[in-house]
């Protein structure tokens, strides 16, 4: 089990002509995912080639939905045109759509979560890195591979994995496997102040999962997202959670690369997110060596194995 | 991206937003041409730069105060040759300060009472929210923490636009009746339509003034822009001051690396925006400084290595170099060779500690190794910062 997909989700590709969605999708295909269906306005009818892969390109998504049983998005649509995209998504009745495009207007996604609201479709992102499920064979191969996170890093297991950052996501991942500590799913929220799903929306889902033990949540400076997530932890969720903080040595006032990481007030600081998560329970890792470690104590206190 | 305030009045106007008149100058000799557009009478002298606290700042030439009132334009002409071309330090400077390139000259209104408006995004609902206060002309946040009641907030729906009955709610909170209340009305929904159409990350109006005459003004700007939207508005984008950003900055974006100064010592460069602000808390946390924030981004290219070098050596601060890179999906040896390259160029002779993770890393490290170069090679973030931070001290 994992949460929001598995490795027999069909997925489709906006933007799988262009160079960044080509490239993952090719990684994603090697990785073993069931990609069914690219999406392309004009390009309906080609199809995408890669080592005896041959998948269909439709110029819509509702066309590829219906014609592939496709349930899920991942978008590669450069920021003009990704509202619009996130938008036809939503439109097809995708279970789940997953933005990876960086740099989308903010005005865009605002309107974008306002057309969202009363629709099934779920977005994560955007400005994410993606969602892994793995897979059981070789390098975690088999599994479901959304995005542009190196599949090989991981490996199965019942570790939940919720983050803003792409590269800090893969360092607590790779710290899990080399201990030998397997995944359940791995989510990059993304790093934009308007995005799909929170810290919370995934760490209740986690917590639902039967097949997750234990989480690692991983947050950065800019908004109140972690401080809600860390009150629910505390009230909620039964199972071990470890907890980092990006931007503790950030000046107020700056945006550190992401969009959305810039201190707004003394609320959003690292220490004072840091403070909250001790106050709800949630272990702290001291440096982002120590999140995997911060995660074996707290699931050692409770007498919980994470493998 | 954040303009002046004389280009952020220009703005307002355009949209039916009333600000004091006035004319701005960036030459001795533009002063009184400037000034020969405004009325005679009282007149205010103001620095343009983008930082707040120029009211209270001091110029590094020992004139206080960089915003003057001046009884009449005569004085105000004699005013503005203290400010021009001095540097102004604010509390938001820092204490290099900056160097006041335009001064800009207004009608000195009267002020029968200031508010504060402001809007900008409200992250916990993903819409604009509306901030007006009873209390303007000093810090919002202090208002915020002492007096919270005296803050109204009005979230406003996107799909419908700024409602009447909000509207009515913030005049009611701001306590305005007959001709005020109607034009503080007219004002508020100028400014989010001003807001919404310019893809403004933040409009401020601090303070917001109502003067003997029933007029509801502008007294202060402060916009900024949403970078992402920049590429649909080539006007505001023309706005930009070079002369306000961090010359390494302005550097850094034209090879899409994101680097912001620090005032330590140790600088570093690293992929991703978390892994990088991550490996300044890092730094800090074994003891050392960072001096930098610096992102290289997914791809990492060698030219962009090499260009990240030369940028942070550009720091005399600099005692010590941290590499961090994750490379998932990127060869690892690939960005080796690149660091190689890169310090050959330079003729780096800093200590340099490189932590590389990730695809191929193997080949990367061997490839570092058989350099020659004397670099030291960490295994883990924290062995990579606990070397440098003994390398520099």
């Amino acid at each position: 089990m994992a949460i929001l997909i598995t490795p027999t989700t069909k997925i489709l590709i906006q933007g799988i002509t262009g160079e960044f969605g080509a490239r993952h999708t090719r990684l994603s295909l090697d990785y073993g995912t069931q990609v069914v269906a690219g999406v392309t306005p004009g390009k309906g009818g080609q199809h995408f080639e890669h080592q005896g892969h041959r998948v269909p390109i439709f110029n819509s998504v509702a066309e590829a939905a219906r014609a592939t049983g496709a349930t899920v998005s991942a978008i590669f649509v450069p920021p003009p045109f990704a509202g619009d995209a996130i938008l036809e998504a939503v439109d097809a009745d995708l279970d789940l759509a997953v933005a990876i495009t960086e740099g989308i207007p903010i005005r865009d996604m605002i309107r974008v979560k306002r057309a969202m609201q009363g629709r099934r479709t779920r977005l994560v992102g955007p400005n994410c890195p993606g969602l892994v499920t793995p897979g059981t064979g070789p390098g975690s191969k088999g599994g479901c591979r959304i995005g542009i996170a190196p599949g090989y890093i991981h490996r199965p297991g019942h570790v939940g994995v919720v983050s803003r950052s792409g590269t800090l996501t893969y360092e607590a991942v790779f710290q899990l496997t080399s201990k030998g500590i397997g995944q359940s799913t791995c989510v990059g929220i993304g790093g934009d102040p308007v995005n799909g799903t929170s810290h919370l929306d995934v760490i209740k889902l986690f917590n639902a999962d039967p097949e997750t033990h234990g989480i690692i949540m991983i947050g950065e400076i800019g908004g109140s997202a972690e401080v809600e997530a860390a009150r629910w932890v505390r009230e909620h969720c039964r199972k071990p959670v470890a907890g980092f903080i990006a931007g503790a040595t950030a000046p107020a006032g700056r945006r550190m690369g992401h969009a959305g990481a810039v201190i707004g007030s003394h609320e959003d600081t690292a220490a004072a997110k840091i403070a909250i998560f001790r106050e709800c329970g949630i272990e702290v890792a001291a440096t982002p060596s120590d999140m995997a470690d911060a995660l074996l104590r707290s699931a050692a206190a409770r007498g919980i194995k994470l493998s | 991206m954040n303009i002046h305030e004389y280009q952020a009045k220009a703005l307002f106007e355009k949209y039916g937003v009333p600000v004091p008149r006035g004319a701005a100058a960036r030459s001795q000799a533009e002063f009184a041409t400037a000034l020969a557009q405004l009325p005679e009478g009282p007149t205010m002298v103001k620095s343009q730069i983008h930082a707040g606290g120029r009211g209270k700042g001091t110029f590094t030439n020992g004139f206080k105060g960089g915003v003057k009132f001046c009884a009449d334009k005569a004085a105000a002409l004699a005013m503005a040759g203290n400010m021009l071309g001095q540097t102004l330090v604010t509390a938001q400077t820092g204490p290099a300060g900056r160097r006041v390139q335009t001064v800009y000259f207004t009608v000195a209104s009267d002020i029968k009472k200031e508010y504060y408006l402001a809007i900008l995004l409200d992250r916990a609902s993903s819409r604009p929210v509306i901030v007006a206060s009873t209390e303007g002309g000093v810090e919002i946040e202090k208002v915020a923490h002492e007096t919270p009641e005296k803050i109204t907030k009005v979230r406003v729906d996107p799909a419908y636009g700024l409602a009447d009955f909000q509207v009515r709610d913030l005049i009611a909170a701001l306590g305005l009746t007959g001709a005020e209340a109607k034009n503080a009305a007219k004002l508020i929904r100028n400014l989010y339509t001003c807001f919404w159409e310019t893809d403004a990350a933040m409009v401020e109006v601090n303070p917001l003034i109502t003067t003997p005459a029933g007029e509801v003004l502008a007294l202060d700007a402060k916009v900024s822009f949403d970078d992402n939207a920049l590429f649909r508005h080539p006007e505001i984008t023309a706005l930009r001051d070079l002369n306000e950003e961090d010359p390494k900055e302005i550097e850094a974006s034209k090879y899409s690396l994101s680097y912001i100064a620090l005032d330590g010592n140790i600088a570093c460069l690293v992929n991703g925006a978390g892994l990088a602000m991550s490996t300044m808390d890092i730094i800090k946390h074994f003891g050392g400084t960072p001096a930098n924030f610096l992102d290289v981004g997914g791809g990492a290219s060698k030219d962009q290595v090499v260009a990240a070098f030369k940028i942070i050596l550009g720091d005399p601060n600099v005692k010590g170099i941290l590499v961090n890179i994750f490379g998932g999906i990127m060869d690892c040896n690939v960005i080796a060779q690149g660091i190689v390259e890169a310090v050959r160029e330079v003729g780096l002779k800093l200590p340099l500690v490189v932590r590389l993770e990730g695809n191929n890393v193997e080949a990367g490290k061997a490839t570092l190794a058989a350099s020659g170069l004397t670099l030291v090679s960490g295994d883990t973030m924290a062995d990579a910062a606990q070397k440098i931070v003994r390398l520099v001290a």
